[in-house]
């Protein structure tokens, strides 16, 4: 049952990380969303054996993570969740893809230095997700996404599942933990209780939903969340910022920037 | 099933997003039109509650595995097809952010594969299995029947998605050997789960099943023609975009209509070798056959390696300097 407990150390985190006065909170939410897609597109756009022109895309996570002060330990075990599926797919290539690439008096085959990028492009992408969510409220993403002209009953249900979640959670932890008290030497929720179990944890999300409905109309709901980011202005510098990375991004898209620099530096 | 942003193009994700966005805006619509505010709400905590859920261990019996709940079956039988989709929106985005399960470009593929066939589908199934009625049998046999088949369309999917990308080399026929028995079977799994649980709801409070409430509106339903026209639109739109997008990575596609055609594998036909070689020689910095003669090769390499450690070193450097400006300036 420790996984629950690890989702919900997890969920409150990063909330504590995105709560911080840390410079790269206070961008503008907006920009911080459209830069992260428009990182992981140009990641995942590189042709599969361009390896070396990939790897300069690390700049981005490199800079992020150390402007906003972050720990790669901790976002490394975000990895385990992503990595097995990009690995049963990237591993079958050296098998299938077995054309000679020399390198240097090395040969290796096309499907290893494939396998590599897509293993890298998914560790990028999973860097850049995380440099999102440090720095950004789960509140902050929903006025993003409202700015993006996204539906307002999808927001909402959006904000109301991160609010909700760690409260239940919670409640599906203690259930769990009680159950397994009183189910030694059992591994996972009997059958026999499959129903009983979650239809009674059902029961009460539902009779919970409606105490909140109430309670939110009763302090003037009407199917909207108006003062969502009335407070987050778009200021000079986060356009400024934004401008700068996707300028990065293009150049290391169409140059070979490391291998420019290298040969600058060795003259080869 | 989650797809990581890895295993898919812009171009397949774009495609992906239009589609999903497109029946988005269309359960956005319905459930509008249903004008039931206290929906919003619930909606939101069955989000919650499906994200917790899914964390229970539920132990099989006679094996040492265990599964969990099908969330979009749960949901549609729930709070009806176009409520529960936009719910699993909600359950992958916060599922993609804060646990890097299922990537944000890869969202729209993910909506897709799980929220669009569990709910429409697997609502699809429910409608036609409890029409003549509700009973415990019934109930069961549409959550099964409904989990196995929205899996194994999911599963289908997330196979046809990657390879339209080019980013493996597995070809179509192993590919989905691999994929499609797993998933047969945390589908049959995952429905008895669904099942036990809708089956305790049909015995506690069965208003709560959608379509077992009388308030529920007929348009509120999904009808079987509707539902076979927003599948064939959407086969069409993915069929077209997706074999546009693959026709620009011969290595995938080329091995599936290989497959297709009964001809002989990718590697043995020498015209597409050829024409795959060209492509990998025009777009990569590490050709394959560039590096034969090892000088220049060796030459390239060092400078590679170089050049990276410098632009880390660099971009390293910056920073620091930054941050350290910026505590001079706070302080």
């Amino acid at each position: 049952m420790s996984r629950m407990g690890n989702a919900i150390y997890e969920i409150n985190a990063m909330e504590t990380l995105a709560a911080r006065d840390q410079w790269m909170n206070h961008i503008h939410p907006l920009v911080k969303f459209i830069l992260t897609v428009s990182y992981i597109a140009v990641v995942v756009s590189f042709p599969k054996y361009d390896l070396s022109r990939l790897l300069a895309m690390a700049v981005y996570p490199i800079a992020g993570f150390l402007l906003a002060e972050l720990s790669f330990g901790k976002c490394l075990r975000r990895l385990r969740v992503v990595l097995p599926l990009v690995c049963v797919v990237g591993l079958a290539n050296p098998f299938f893809d077995r054309t000679a690439v020399w390198i240097g008096n090395v040969c290796v085959r096309a499907g290893v230095i494939s396998m590599l990028t897509l293993m890298l492009k998914g560790i990028f992408a999973v860097l850049a997700s995380y440099l999102l969510v440090a720095t950004t409220t789960l509140e902050q993403i929903c006025y993003a996404l409202q700015l993006l002209h996204l539906p307002r009953i999808i927001v909402t249900q959006i904000l109301l599942t991160g609010r909700y979640l760690t409260l239940l959670l919670a409640e599906v932890n203690r259930t769990t933990q009680a159950y397994a008290l009183r189910a030694p030497n059992q591994k996972g929720v009997h059958y026999k209780v499959w129903g009983s179990l979650t239809g009674q944890l059902l029961l009460r999300s539902i009779d919970r939903a409606n105490e909140l409905y109430e309670s939110m109309t009763l302090r003037g709901y009407t199917g909207d969340f108006g003062y969502l980011g009335a407070h987050m202005h778009m200021r000079s510098q986060d356009l400024v910022y934004l401008v700068i990375w996707c300028a990065v991004f293009a150049v290391v898209r169409r140059v070979p920037v490391i291998l420019w620099v290298g040969r600058f530096i060795t003259g080869v | 099933m989650h797809m990581a942003d890895a295993l898919v193009t812009p171009a397949v994700a774009g495609t992906m997003y239009v589609c999903s966005a497109a029946v988005a805006a269309y359960s956005v619509k319905k459930v509008r039109l249903e004008n039931e505010p206290k929906k919003i709400p619930l909606m939101g905590v069955m989000g919650a509650f499906v994200f917790a859920t899914q964390m229970i261990n539920f132990t099989i019996p006679g094996t040492g595995s265990s599964g969990h709940l099908c969330g979009g079956m749960l949901l549609s039988s729930l709070l009806g097809p176009y409520a529960g989709f936009l719910t699993m929106i909600g359950v992958l985005l916060i599922q993609c952010l804060f646990f890097a399960d299922g990537g944000l470009l890869a969202l729209g593929c993910n909506v897709w594969n799980m929220a669009f066939y569990g709910c429409f589908i697997g609502a699809l199934i429910w409608q036609a299995v409890t029409k003549k009625g509700y009973s415990k049998r019934r109930i069961a046999a549409a959550s099964v029947l409904g989990c196995v088949l929205t899996l194994q369309m999911g599963a289908f999917s997330v196979t046809l998605e990657t390879l339209a990308s080019g980013i493996t080399e597995l070809p179509f026929g192993v590919f989905v050997a691999t994929m499609q028995p797993i998933h047969l079977a945390i589908g049959a799994v995952e429905g008895l789960i669904t099942a036990a649980v809708l089956v305790f709801i049909y015995e506690a409070r069965p208003e709560l099943l959608y379509g077992k409430n009388a308030a529920v509106s007929a348009g509120g339903k999904l009808s079987f023609g509707k539902t076979l026209a927003v599948l064939a639109i959407a086969a069409v739109v993915i069929g077209g975009g997706l074999s546009l997008v693959a026709s620009e990575y011969p290595d995938g596609l080329e091995w599936s209509m290989e497959q297709v055609a009964g001809t002989t594998e990718l590697q043995a036909d020498g015209e597409a070798y050829e024409a795959a070689a060209a492509v990998q020689n025009a777009t990569a910095v590490l050709p394959d056959y560039a590096f034969q003669s090892s000088d220049t090769a060796a030459g390239t390499v060092v400078s590679g390696i170089v050049g990276s450690v410098i632009v880390v070193a660099v971009c390293v450097g910056a920073c620091y300097v930054f941050r350290f400006f910026r505590r001079k300036q706070t302080a």
